[in-house]
């Protein structure tokens, strides 16, 4: 293990290790315990190093270890993300897509085409920002992560127990995040995203993920939205109510957003208040709807 | 109209081949973007320390004790040093614009000793071998504060009875700076105009505190030994700063050699005599080894000075048709923490371009610069001017909708035409030439603006919640500072001057050492186009030295869109006396009389026998055999010239922009952005879009984007490119650019500069755009940078949606109590 520390270092002193296998990771986690650190694409761990936000005694470079960059659709629909894919190899990868098509339009809105380049899908849910696009959408995919320990089998947890506050996940000492799973769309659902930030790349304001489902009339089954920037973990909220029973083409989409807004409890930060954000949830969700439905109502008719 | 023809055509190159307008690719390019160049951090000495500085926490506090032994005792450390340490011999950081006889500078230091005064004020340094061990050792130092109360809303500050930035002065207010146009003579006093008007319009309009963000960090690297210090910085003012640590630190001048490499940007931010410079000389000085200093970009962010930062009072009066009969300006110019090298005289800049381009009979300026605990101000890309622009170009579009007027037709109402010039303005300025008419048509066209004004109507008539609007600046600046006299009577410590000087070497390559000191304008590029239409010699033949005072001794340095107009200027009359002397010479070698020999294309021929010649380059190498040349005459083909302008330039042009604005969420997005500017005589015109592109981008960030914001306590909350939001090219429209050329005639080349020419004039186009959106909401203003919530809170009737950033309390605004009192007596 090596300390880093050169002649032109913005952050603190840390060691390195780069193990060549997950067995090595993971022993040298268990073995460092709160020292330690999972490295993967570093685009937000370095920046924090860089500002001496965290001290961390070693890095352990995952970047090293076989087998942990594949996207595997699994047979019920859901995409397993390993802990080393690109935020950009996702945002190609024509099978998720096809498996899910909300991956694609959330990544698309994940930072810019450099970060996107190195950041992991994987680093982000472990980094847990409740602004990120991809916690977001773990959450309102019903999907979970797998976890590794070593000299124990892997867990796999619920995206729902998983997050537990800002930038706060289960993640204990000694664990790695292997992959994570997205959980399948249902049928006659379809989805969408929109989000608004300050610019181009930046972590939105406000962002909302939804899913509509529908039933062989077009009619309104259910109705979900995961929220970005609006709360401390990502939270998902059943939106069927306010729109229930109606026909895809004339629902009240304005109601579903009304209620959205309700339940959301953001806080302000420099670029947008409270009550901005709020209001950001209702607009935002009332025009993602119709989006949602649309293809909710296309894949019906295909079903049919 | 002003006509071009009796210009000084250069004389070495025939019109078909000139080198002056062409879009040549810039020399210096290949160094400056594959960074193989010379950046001040790329510079290392044998035994050389590297300094780390622990800065202010808090924005207001005594300092009772600072402990840097426990700094002395980490790994790689040589030294660490508090302000007592240099209590003695730290000088102050100067300010050369004392633009009042009474204003009040409370002095500067490099290094605090007993007080704070800002958040990132230098408080101890550390010395050490390496940079990350002199960063690490900062944690071992230990200062006690005792918290003083905070003073940050520039309207609090001046009231009676206001806690005091600096306890040693009566109040906050540094200065009161007037103009009164009828006590200048310059036209009439503006009690009767706005007694008697048919139509008044004032306003209270925010100029927000922007930070300049060049791209290149400063670092600075002193060698002090002996009597004397060699420094390298990346500053724009290389002499300016080796007089300056003269003066100030009192090493004798010629024992002072300043060296600017090659410097990454600095839009008015490395303008600046910085503490960081004197801390390296004097830590240098103490240990006797050479010292480096690199900030990082947080530091950078938190203590290079920052720009802006006024509130602007601005009244109109006219008459019901729409002539303009008086302006009324009152400022509050927030200074920050010091007066630092031009501070109080960037919003003074802005005094003479409130008229702008209208005839206005009645003007009045008030400016009071005042103290907070914030980092100081000082100039950024336009100084003065962007805020003057912006401030009469917001009007103009307030008092349209007042009277219910075209803005376009307002403007044509009111503006200067062509045959008027030269014209005086009521600021007492002479603008020398311009056609304000032609660059508005061209630009009116390229627009499309019938069709978009079609379109606006369409959506407001179907309450679409994308709403369409249209925004305009019409805009003049003063650039080319400056003609020395002038500066004089504005009590500026120096002239405007600048220098050049030609050196012919044997092989007849040319090296041109110029005052100017690039920071990536492109001067290598322009000035080897200049050179090589005056002495008829290639492109590459010349090269371009500046930015080492032991080269290059005189000079005046870049800001304020001066280089080409002055520098640039200064070349020319270089390159004539060069050619003058050639003639004697040539005249001499070909046994002709000289007034007998033309000069074209680099050749001197006798009149009548065209085969009888001699090239420039051939008698440069004659020179240097000096076997034989005329009685009376010095061996040598150099010369050297200072050029003094005699006036301003005065670049315009007109500025459209169309904007999208989301009415559900408040978003903004430009639609389309169009400009013609009249920068004059185009030298690159490759370049002259790079500048104005550039500027755009600066001013349209302000408009959309930046921000520096403080909170309560005084701590600057966008202290990283997060939260301080710099847009990049994806965040920006494309650009429709094009030039008119209305030639200067105050230079011999007919340019006017265009550094600046971008930043001044988008920022109220955009801002009027996005108020013409929405106007039929009943919103009259928005504040900059109008973020998404703050257009929408206008939306929404809010009338604190300037407090839209939280834990902000920079401009709490007036309430109506003190609008009144303004109204009467301006800001006391
Ligand atoms: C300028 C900029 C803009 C950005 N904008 C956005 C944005 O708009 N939206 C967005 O979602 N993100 C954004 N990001 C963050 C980016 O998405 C990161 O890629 C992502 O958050 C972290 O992934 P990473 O692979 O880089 O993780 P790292 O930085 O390497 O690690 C982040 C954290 O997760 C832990 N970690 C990483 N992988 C694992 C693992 N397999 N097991 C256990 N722990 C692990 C690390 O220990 C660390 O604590 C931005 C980043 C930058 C620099």
């Amino acid at each position: 293990m090596r300390r880093i520390g050169g002649a032109c270092m913005k952050p603190p002193v840390f060691g390195y290790a780069a193990p060549r296998s997950a067995e090595e990771a993971l022993a040298l986690l268990s073995e460092l315990g709160y020292d330690g650190k999972v490295l993967a694409g570093g685009q937000s761990l370095i920046p924090l190093l860089s500002m001496r936000l965290t001290a961390p005694h070693t890095l352990v470079d995952i970047n090293r270890i076989p087998g942990l960059a594949d996207i595997v659709i699994v047979e019920d629909g859901s995409v397993v993300v390993g802990a080393l894919v690109r935020h950009a190899e996702l945002l190609a990868d024509a099978p998720a897509y096809a498996a899910l098509p909300l991956l694609r339009r959330a990544t698309s809105n994940v930072a810019h085409p450099a970060i996107r380049n190195r950041g992991t899908t994987c680093g982000s849910i472990a980094h847990a920002d409740p602004s990120g696009e991809m916690t977001a959408i773990l959450a309102l995919t019903g999907g979970s992560v797998q976890i590794a320990t070593s000299g124990a089998e892997n867990r796999d947890v619920a995206a729902s127990e998983f997050f537990l506050g800002p930038l706060e996940s289960c993640l204990g000492p000694g664990e790695l995040a292997v992959s994570v799973r997205f959980g399948a769309a249902e049928p006659r659902s379809g989805s969408a995203f929109l989000e608004l930030a300050r610019r181009r790349g930046d972590y939105a304001m406000c962002g909302a993920a939804v899913m509509v489902t529908v039933d062989e009339d077009e009619t309104v089954t259910g109705v979900r939205a995961a929220y970005l920037s609006v709360g401390p973990v990502p939270a998902v909220h059943d939106l069927t109510a306010a729109v229930a029973g109606q026909h895809v083409g004339s629902a009240d989409w304005g109601a579903a957003g009304e209620l959205a807004a309700t339940l959301v409890e953001p806080d302000g930060d420099l670029h947008a208040s409270s009550d901005y954000r709020r209001r950001l949830v209702a607009v935002l969700t009332e025009r993602a709807l119709p989006q949602a439905a649309a293809e909710a109502s296309s894949r019906s008719q295909e079903a049919a | 109209m002003t006509v071009t023809e009796d210009r000084v055509q250069a004389s070495g190159h025939s019109a078909t081949d000139r080198e002056v307008g062409k879009s040549r690719k810039r020399k210096e390019d290949l160094r400056l973007l594959t960074g193989r160049t010379t950046w001040t951090d790329n510079h290392s000495l044998p035994g050389m320390l590297h300094m780390a500085i622990l800065r202010s926490p808090v924005a207001h506090a005594k300092i009772t004790n600072v402990d840097v032994s426990g700094a002395l005792d980490r790994p790689g450390v040589i030294a660490a040093f508090s302000g007592q340490d240099f209590a003695e011999e730290q000088g102050v950081i100067p300010c050369a614009w004392p633009v009042t006889p009474d204003m009040v500078n409370p002095g500067h230091p490099s290094i605090a000793v007993g007080q704070v005064n800002h958040v990132g004020e230098a408080v101890a340094i550390v010395l050490a071998r390496t940079k990350a061990a002199a960063q690490d050792a900062l944690e071992a130092i230990d200062v006690d504060y005792e918290a003083l109360p905070v003073v940050l809303d520039m309207e609090e500050t001046v009231k009676d009875g206001a806690d005091l930035v600096h306890s040693h002065t009566e109040s906050n207010t540094s200065f009161r700076w007037v103009f009164d146009a009828g006590e200048a003579g310059t036209g009439t006093s503006t009690d009767e105009a706005f007694s008697g008007a048919e139509v008044t319009v004032s306003r209270r309009f925010i100029q927000q505190r922007l930070i300049p963000a060049f791209m290149e960090p400063r670092s600075s690297l002193a060698d002090f030994q002996g009597e004397g210090v060699t420094l390298w910085s990346a500053t724009q003012v290389p002499h300016i700063l080796r007089l300056m640590i003269a003066l100030s630190l009192g090493i004798p001048e010629h024992k002072v050699r300043v060296i600017a490499p090659d410097v990454g940007g600095g839009f008015g931010g490395k303008l600046q005599v910085t503490p960081e410079e004197f801390l390296v000389i004097l830590a240098s000085r103490r240990v006797g080894k050479p010292v480096k200093y690199t900030e990082s970009r947080s530091e950078s962010l938190l203590s290079a000075h920052h720009g802006r930062d006024q509130i602007q009072y601005i009244d109109i009066a006219a008459k019901r048709d729409g002539t303009v009969t008086g302006l009324r300006v009152r400022l509050l110019a927030d200074m920050g923490a010091y007066l630092r090298l031009v501070s109080p005289g960037v919003p003074i800049l802005g005094a003479f371009m409130y008229p702008a381009i209208y005839k206005f009979p009645a003007y009045n300026f008030t400016c009071d610069g005042v103290f907070t605990n914030k980092t100081p101000t000082d100039a950024y890309r336009g100084a003065g001017r962007p805020e003057a622009t912006f401030a009469i170009e917001r009007i103009m579009d307030e008092l349209a909708a007042e009277l219910d007027m075209d803005p376009m037709e307002l403007r044509r109402k009111n503006w200067i035409t062509h045959e008027e010039f030269p014209f005086t303005t009521v600021a007492g300025l002479t603008y020398d030439s311009g056609n304000y008419e032609a660059a508005t048509d061209k630009a009116l066209e390229m627009f499309g603006w019938d069709d978009l004004r079609a379109e606006q109507q369409q959506r407001r008539d179907a309450g679409d919640p994308i709403q369409l609007g249209l925004g305009i600046s019409t805009f003049t600046e003063m650039c080319g500072l400056a003609p020395s006299r002038v500066l004089g009577s504005l009590s500026y410590g120096a002239g405007g001057w600048e220098t050049a000087s030609i050196r012919m070497l044997p092989s007849g390559k040319v090296e041109v050492v110029t005052g100017s000191s690039p920071h990536g304008q492109g001067h290598d590029t322009a000035w080897s186009q200049i050179v090589a239409d005056q002495l008829g010699v290639g492109f590459d033949d010349v090269e371009v030295l500046h930015g080492d005072t032991a080269s290059s001794p005189r000079g005046l340095d870049s800001y304020g869109s001066r280089s080409l107009v002055v520098g640039g200027i200064a070349v020319v009359k270089a390159a004539e006396k060069v050619v003058a002397k050639a003639r004697k010479i040539a005249a001499h070698l070909l046994e002709a009389n000289e007034d007998d020999l033309d000069f074209k294309d680099g050749s001197f021929s006798v009149r009548g026998t065209p085969d009888t010649k001699i090239g420039i380059q051939e008698t440069a190498l004659a020179v240097f055999a000096a076997h034989n040349y005329p009685e009376g005459i010095e061996p040598s083909l150099d010369s050297e010239a200072t050029f003094d302008p005699v006036n301003f330039s005065f670049p315009h042009g007109t500025h459209l922009c169309a904007t999208e604005v989301d009415t559900e969420t408040g978003r903004v997005t430009i639609r389309k952005y169009v400009c013609v500017d009249d920068v004059g005589e185009l030298v690159n015109p490759l370049i002259v879009e790079g500048q104005v592109h550039g500027g755009l981008a600066q001013g349209i960030a302000q408009a959309m984007f930046e921000e520096a914001v403080y909170d309560a306590e005084g701590n600057l909350t966008t202290g990283t490119f997060v939260d301080y939001t710099i847009p990049s090219a994806t965040d920006l429209p494309h650009f429709d650019t094009a030039n008119t050329v209305t030639a200067s005639t105050t230079n011999p080349l007919g340019v006017k500069g265009v550094g600046e020419a971008g930043c001044i004039a988008s920022t109220p186009a955009v801002v009027n755009a996005v108020v013409d959106a929405v106007r039929h909401r009943g919103v009259n203003d928005v504040q900059m940078p109008m973020t998404p919530e703050r257009v929408w809170r206008a939306l929404q009737g809010d009338q604190d949606s300037e407090r839209a950033a939280e834990g902000t309390n920079a401009y709490g605004g007036a309430t109506t109590e003190d609008e009144k009192l303004l109204d009467t007596g301006g800001p006391s």
